[in-house]
């Protein structure tokens, strides 16, 4: 089976997308998920995390944030599946579910930044 | 015999010979220390998407105006997103570790011909990492 040209690419997404998580995702989920809801930090209100999330630098980041990680997932999960789960004869479904997956997140992550009120 | 088999161009046969092989466990990552590291490694990748998802989720209720991003607040302090939120945490910290000392091995550096110790590499992505969550937490904080 030959390689494709594609597998290149993927593999820099994935990287590069580890890269983005492993220096921003902690500190977020911290904060946001953690630190915010159980009280332990005050939380932004409504109107300042607006205006923090209307920066047209704030939306780009968000979609580097959201984007890249999702292709990181897409590429750790397919391996998972064939060698943890040893189901490569299900090769392609995975590969199209995986990073079907992540293009589709991407586009939710475009489309809700791109209309920010 | 199993040499001359080997050697020998196979002749087509609707029965192919299949040799023995031992069928290895669905469970192998389990053995070992090292191959359930690889493993949770693997798996902390679902983490990663989980936050992304939550995070997307969040983006939208802040959109969607007030009402909306404090019932999403509310929803973020269930005991089920709380637990879900602290094990994702665990997973992602070890994303970030694992990574961290990887690197070295991943991004071989070298000045003016000296290959730049792994040590050096790693404290340098660690100290870049403190920075930069710093930074978040000061604009998240307001600054």
């Amino acid at each position: 089976m030959a390689k494709k040209p594609i597998e290149p690419f993927l593999w820099a997404l994935f990287s590069v997308g580890g890269v983005v998580a492993a220096f921003l995702i902690p500190i977020h989920l911290f904060l946001s998920d953690l630190a915010f809801p159980l009280g332990w930090l005050k939380a932004p209100g409504y109107e300042s995390a607006l205006a923090l999330v209307r920066h047209p630098v704030s939306r780009i980041y968000l979609f580097v944030l959201c984007s890249l990680p999702l292709f990181h997932w897409a590429h750790r999960f397919r391996y998972t599946l064939y060698d943890g789960l040893q189901i490569k004869h299900l090769n392609e479904l995975i590969n199209v579910l995986c990073y079907g997956a992540a293009v589709l997140g991407t586009a939710v992550a475009g489309y809700l930044l791109w209309n920010f009120p | 015999m199993r040499s001359n088999e080997l050697n020998g161009t196979p002749r087509h046969t609707p029965y192919h010979p299949k040799w023995y092989r031992t069928r290895v466990s669905t469970y192998w990552w389990l053995h070992q220390w090292s191959y359930l590291k690889f493993v949770l490694r693997e798996l902390s990748s679902i983490f990663v998407a989980f936050f992304v998802l939550i995070t997307l989720l969040q983006i939208r209720a802040l959109s969607q105006g007030p009402q909306a991003y404090a019932e999403f607040q509310n929803w973020l302090r269930k005991p089920l997103l709380i637990t879900l939120n602290a094990v994702s945490f665990f997973f992602v910290l070890f994303h970030t570790l694992t990574w961290f000392n990887l690197a070295p091995r991943a991004l071989v550096v070298r000045v003016r011909g000296r290959r730049v110790p792994d040590t050096l590499i790693a404290a340098t992505n660690y100290i870049a990492w403190l920075a930069i969550s710093g930074i978040v937490a000061w604009l998240l904080l307001g600054g």
